[in-house]
């Protein structure tokens, strides 16, 4: 009982192990902060990177992919049929977008992507990261109207960032088409009067429109191989402009169409292939919905060709993933299959390059994906999780996760040895407290208990003190992160890098207990040897002691 | 030297417990103790021989550096012999194991230092109730904490210190925290007291009361009271005086004789 009392009095009467326990409190507190900041990032770095890829992607090694995506369905209901949520076939090829920006043929490597989209959406989080609130709930490549977010939907802000964005769909294509018009008559009128190669000039740099988001698109009266997109499209006398590269290689056969009132194939591209962010925050657009752009990409045969088509942009992709807002645009898969030549032409069966596959909630993707290995030999196709198809990002960063608490948790040993050095001292200031106790029956192991106890209640002062402030930090840390930059005129967080508006925190309750656990410990171990000293003390000569 | 007729001596107070086992209630038998220092050793006590009575009040007088309070530490426990025996009630107290020599001390021998040795973090109150606290666990102290707390405060009271109870050993007088001190050593009711110059540190006043105090206890309770000091005057309170010399025992006798030795 006198351990317990004694604890308590010395906690109370003495600062200066309070002041020991100083850096243990930091220590804490700092491991909690960064340890929720960093699962912060990593959830929703995984969340997006999941919401991108299914639970289990289902590929071939070929770029032109396996025939008939519905046997391989059923093959992988038949085996996991319980497990399976949802499954979509894909077709992904490396292609080159271009698109024109005030006169200039801009070219961006891309993952053109073939997607279904009535089940798409229902294999990942596909559907949210799109612009127009109407192809959030159900997409479609058609060209919508209007309506189009001109502010981020993900985020909380609800501030216009992207006025571009207004005017985006079938008004920007009207006007575009409307200014072409003008542009064209006013060269041909041109055209007629001066020298040819004056012209050529104009055409490139046109001097008037300073927005990024009035690019001119060069007189292109697209050209349409049967069938595609148009039903109606209006026949027209109009003469291709010699000045687009990719006519020359197309087969100039069909119809022609009224760009004002039809488009080409939808396309959704990332959005982070079409615009920018300048400094104030503003999202700046090269391109908008409505606008029409060219991919080229490889057919399906051996060796595959290029091909190149005209699409039009219907919505943006935004995952917040730069990694992929940059590089995905998605197509839908009927249309890249046919013009891949994925469809076999006797018996209409295509071909996909991939099925991903949803889980239902709680199956242990790992088990399924090994269930198919079994059944679908590896040498035709591969079939990997989304953990593996992120392996190095997502080991990269839990790597780095485990060094900063190894680095951190230095910092609570190095208060270690503080404690141990404050407890020292105290030992030898309660020489003779420690006599008296021994004269009154006290036993050695008491004694140390004395100390030990009274380090375990520095320890959990210290990791209480913590904790708490950690988390007060961790749940004000966008509030905070406002001020410190109101103080400094830094920019401590810049959305624009990190493409999230706030700074995502996630307080693990398992990985505070073992901080708190952990620095318990570290103050209990470092009470060990003052309290063996105190144990030791000869009673006589502690009694003695001055 | 005369260590034979020390043994005789016991008075008729000897019986006062009314026992009547036959066995000293401490005795202590060629006691040997040297410490090191320096280069050699410094042999403190050479052989002592000493026996304590049922409800006697011995003085051990001497000079500084005679081995008075080393003698008392032996028979506190708090040290231990290099040979010869410490008995308490006529068993062996000097070997037993460590934990139950700690049990011992808590339980039948009462200390009390010249300078008090009170815990300074401490009121009085929780200083008296000390031995309680270090006796017994978190639950035997739930279970036995309002009788330890009223058997101090009884204490504190008969000392005077009904007022006291809640201040801290600094906001007593030296007299108050002796007082505080030998309230302590009663507490858990040992069968021997052992006092270290016990008014060392007291002006003469509060040193008489303090010795008042000791003397009553061994009158009425029938308390076996062995007490350090180098005075005189002091040591004319007790029953009898043992004198040490260069490590050894001389038997003085009765007091009238010590005073007029002293003199």
């Amino acid at each position: 009982m006198y351990k317990l009392i004694l604890c308590w009095r010395y906690l109370r009467t003495r600062w200066i192990a309070l002041a020991s326990v100083v850096s243990v409190t930091l220590g804490v507190a700092t491991m909690i902060v960064v340890n929720s900041v960093m699962a912060g990032f990593s959830h929703e770095m995984q969340s997006r990177i999941h919401g991108v890829l299914s639970d289990l992607v289902f590929e071939s090694h070929s770029l032109g992919g396996f025939p008939d995506a519905r046997w391989h369905m059923d093959e992988i209901l038949r085996t996991s049929g319980d497990d399976v949520l949802g499954m979509t076939a894909t077709v992904a090829v490396p292609a080159m977008l271009n698109f024109q920006v005030r006169g200039q043929w801009v070219t961006r490597q891309v993952m053109f992507i073939g997607i279904d989209k009535k089940t798409h959406a229902q294999v990942g989080d596909f559907g949210r990261y799109l612009q127009h609130s109407l192809n959030r709930e159900q997409l479609s490549f058609d060209l919508r109207e209007g309506g189009y977010d001109t502010h981020d939907s993900q985020s909380d802000d609800p501030t216009p960032k992207r006025p571009a964005m207004e005017d985006a769909g079938w008004p920007h294509r009207r006007k575009r088409v409307e200014r072409e018009r003008i542009w064209r008559e006013k060269l041909e009128a041109v055209d007629a009067a001066e020298h040819p190669t004056d012209r050529a000039i104009d055409t490139v740099f046109p001097a008037t429109n300073n927005s990024a988001n009035t690019e001119i698109e060069p007189l292109v009266p697209p050209v349409f191989e049967n069938g595609d997109a148009t039903d109606n499209a209006l026949p027209s006398n109009e003469t291709p402009a010699t000045n687009d590269p990719f006519l020359v290689a197309r087969p100039q056969e069909g119809r022609t169409m009224d760009p004002s009132q039809e488009q080409f194939v939808g396309i959704v591209p990332g959005i982070g292939l079409a615009s920018y962010r300048d400094v104030s925050g503003v999202d700046r657009f090269l391109i908008l919905p409505g606008d029409d752009v060219k991919v080229t990409f490889p057919t399906a045969g051996t060796p595959p060709k290029a091909v190149s088509d005209t699409f039009t942009i219907v919505d943006f992709y935004e995952s917040k993933m730069s990694e992929y807002d940059s590089n995905f645009v998605f197509v839908p898969i009927e249309s890249l299959q046919r013009m891949r030549g994925m469809i076999e032409p006797q018996t209409g069966i295509a071909s996909v390059n991939a099925i991903q596959i949803k889980l239902k909630p709680g199956v242990n993707p790992e088990q399924v994906r090994d269930r198919l290995r079994r059944i679908f030999p590896a040498e035709l196709y591969s079939v990997s999780t989304w953990r593996d198809k992120q392996g190095p990002l997502l080991a990269a960063v839990d790597m780095e996760m485990a060094v900063l608490n190894i680095l951190l948790f230095m910092i609570i040993a190095v208060a270690g040895f503080g404690i141990l050095a404050i407890f020292y001292m105290i030992v030898v200031e309660k020489t003779r407290d420690i006599g008296i106790l021994k004269s009154l029956g006290a036993s050695a192991s008491g004694v140390a208990g004395i100390f030990l106890g009274y380090g375990l209640a520095l320890g959990l002062v210290g990791a209480g003190a913590g904790l708490a402030i950690g988390l007060a930090i961790t749940w004000n840390i966008n509030s905070i992160r406002v001020g410190v930059e109101w103080l400094t005129g830094q920019r401590v967080f810049d959305p624009s890098i990190y493409y999230f508006f706030k700074i995502p925190t996630i307080v693990n309750p398992f990985t505070v207990s073992w901080i708190i656990f952990g620095a318990v410990v570290i103050a209990v171990g470092s009470s060990v040897l003052p309290a063996i000293r105190a144990a030791r003390l000869h009673p006589v000569e502690a009694l003695r002691h001055d | 030297m005369t260590n034979s007729s020390f043994h005789a001596s016991g008075d008729s107070r000897m019986h006062v417990a009314g026992t009547g086992i036959d066995a000293p209630m401490m005795s202590v038998h060629g006691v040997r103790k040297s410490y090191r220092s320096g280069a050699g050793s410094l042999d403190v006590l050479c052989g002592v021989d000493l026996r304590l009575e049922r409800g006697e009040f011995i003085a051990i007088k001497g000079q500084s550096g005679s081995g008075k309070s080393t003698l008392l530490h032996l028979m506190g426990l708090l040290d231990a012999p290099d040979s010869g025996e410490v008995r308490l009630a006529g068993e062996r107290i000097d070997t037993l194991s460590s934990s139950r020599r700690d049990r011992l001390r808590n339980t039948s021998i009462g200390m009390v230092f010249q300078s008090y040795h009170l815990l300074p973090e401490l009121s009085a109150m929780e200083n008296v109730l000390a031995p309680l606290l270090v006796r017994y666990g978190v639950l035997d102290w739930i279970r036995f904490r309002s009788q330890a707390r009223s058997r101090a405060c009884e204490l504190l009271e008969r000392f005077g210190l009904g007022a006291r109870m809640h201040h801290t050993p600094r906001q007593l007088s030296g007299g108050e925290m002796q007082r505080v001190a030998i309230a302590r050593a009663l507490v858990g009711r040992p069968q021997v007291l052992l006092a270290d110059e016990p008014t060392g540190n007291l002006d003469s006043v509060s040193g008489a009361g303090i010795l008042d105090t000791l003397g009553r206890l061994n009158r009425e309770d029938g308390l076996s009271i062995v007490m350090v000091t180098h005075d005189d005057a002091i040591a004319a309170r007790s029953d009898r005086i043992v004198r040490l010399v260069s490590g050894l025992v001389e038997d003085i006798g009765e007091p009238n004789d010590a005073v007029i030795v002293a003199a």
